[in-house]
């Protein structure tokens, strides 16, 4: 049997600064994840439509811009909404520490702010998949 | 029957959901889960293909393949959106590489085809190659008959930037496109064995830039002393994907080619020998496994190595006995 972790890859919303998802990208890359990266600029309904057909089993969404406690959530909803129950869905960017309850709230697994090791990202994602 | 996979749909406790069923109905997170199943080898696979084999053979699948940087995502994603237009629809699988040291792998193509994601007329699924060479996985066939169980029309399989001999999008294709660019070597290059041999067209992408013209006259050239040649003549075609100059040409040869290999028994032929293929693939992978069970797992091998590197015996002698042993013909 051949099992890999996948890994969606994406940046909701208009910020266009895609440096911290390559980083993070690579980093689940060398730690032997399948990860598929859609690029700038998703809409929420763009994720988890790529996510379902993907079959993934995380989805990791990065947000500069400020817009994480409205897009955020609605990805989480969308994703459930299609049946993917199992799926672990995670952030990560310029998030405001008092934003993060809310967001863990809707079903965000895991906030990842600056600074984080991506060794941490990888270890969280071994973690929290059910093989 | 209700079998259980892995990952079910429905999480509910005990309650299992027939994946080909579903699949077959038209549920889209079926054939997306179906493919998992058949990617990473799950022990419900084989069920799966069993159930939708009967309703595959219909799609025309066609092979995309080029170096890296030639545009094929791009391509992909152009051509699909043309079919649309013509009212077909589409399933995609986009094969990229994986690392041969950590097993992990960046699928990108996506990315050049996030205007299809939101259309329900297309499937797009990234495969890495997970230790396969010649330029897709080992599954990509079976996915692909996911996909035309699922009921695409046309399926493209876009393969890995290939270098000059990863041909074996040929075994999996029914029309296979080399896509090459301008600039990427001299004429000697075209006369190599590899993938310009495989082409039932040529489409020279990104042709507004300098050499386009010489290298179509390569490719001619090429043609042209080609013994072997039936009385189909590979097109080539010249387009600007990221335009989309040259695209709907481009689906018309593909056309043109079907009918001839449709009119022609090519197609038949080439399809008799991709089901032969395949089925003793499965068959040589299944005694892989037994003989594995039988003599790998009980240690019976290390015994054996050790005698033969005493020189006690030798490998022709203890595989001719290992094969008069399990295979009593």
């Amino acid at each position: 049997m051949d099992k890999k972790i996948r890994v969606l890859v994406a940046k909701p919303g208009l910020d266009g600064h895609d440096r911290g998802a390559k980083v993070v990208a690579r980093a689940l890359r060398d730690a032997g994840f399948e990860v598929i990266y859609t690029g700038l600029r998703q809409t929420p309904e763009q994720i988890a439509e790529a996510a379902l057909q993907e079959d993934v089993n995380v989805v990791a969404m990065s947000i500069l811009s400020g817009a994480h406690p409205h897009l955020f959530p609605k990805v989480v909803n969308l994703v459930r909404e299609k049946g993917m129950t199992d799926v672990l869905i995670i952030g990560g960017g310029v998030i405001p520490e008092g934003d993060i309850p809310a967001l863990k709230e809707a079903g965000i697994a895991e906030v990842f702010t600056p600074g984080t090791p991506t060794s941490e990202v990888v270890k969280f994602i071994n973690e929290h998949v059910k093989a | 029957m209700i079998f259980c996979c892995r990952r079910p749909i429905f999480h509910k406790e005990g309650d299992c959901v027939d994946i080909a069923k579903e699949l077959l109905a038209g549920n889209r997170l079926a054939l997306s889960r179906a493919i998992t199943a058949i990617e990473n080898e799950y022990d419900d696979a084989a069920e799966i293909m069993k159930k939708i084999y009967p309703h595959t053979g219909r799609a025309y699948v066609l092979g995309i393949t080029g170096p890296p940087g030639a545009g094929k995502s791009t391509l992909t994603d152009r051509l699909a959106h043309e079919y649309r237009k013509q009212g077909k629809t589409v399933g995609i699988i986009a094969v990229d590489p994986t690392s041969p040291f950590t097993g992990g792998a960046i699928l990108g193509d996506r990315i050049r085809m996030n205007s299809l994601t939101l259309d329900e007329g297309v499937f797009i699924r990234s495969m890495g190659t997970r230790g396969s060479l010649g330029g897709l996985s080992h599954k990509t066939a079976d996915a692909v008959k996911a996909m035309d169980a699922f009921g695409k029309d046309i399926i493209i399989v876009e393969t890995v930037g290939v270098g000059q001999s990863e041909v074996d999008i040929v075994k999996a294709a029914d029309t296979t496109m080399v896509v090459l660019i301008p600039g990427m070597g001299d004429d000697i290059q075209a006369i190599k064995a590899g993938i310009l041999e495989i082409g039932d067209l040529f489409t020279i992408n990104k042709s507004d830039l300098d050499g386009a013209d010489k290298l179509v006259r390569e490719i001619n050239m090429m043609l042209d002393l080609d013994t072997f040649m039936t009385d189909w003549r590979p097109p080539i075609v010249k387009v600007v994907a990221s335009r989309g100059d040259g695209i709907e040409e481009l689906t018309e040869k593909v056309r043109t080619h079907r009918e001839y290999i449709e009119g022609n028994g090519e197609l038949n032929k080439r399809r008799t020998k991709r089901a032969r293929d395949e089925m003793m693939d499965i068959l040589n992978s299944r005694i892989g496994n037994y003989v594995k069970k039988k003599i790998v797992d009980t240690g019976r091998l290390d015994d054996l190595v050790n005698k033969m590197l005493n020189r006690e015996t030798d490998p022709y002698t203890v595989a001719e006995e290992l094969v008069g042993e399990m295979l009593k013909v």
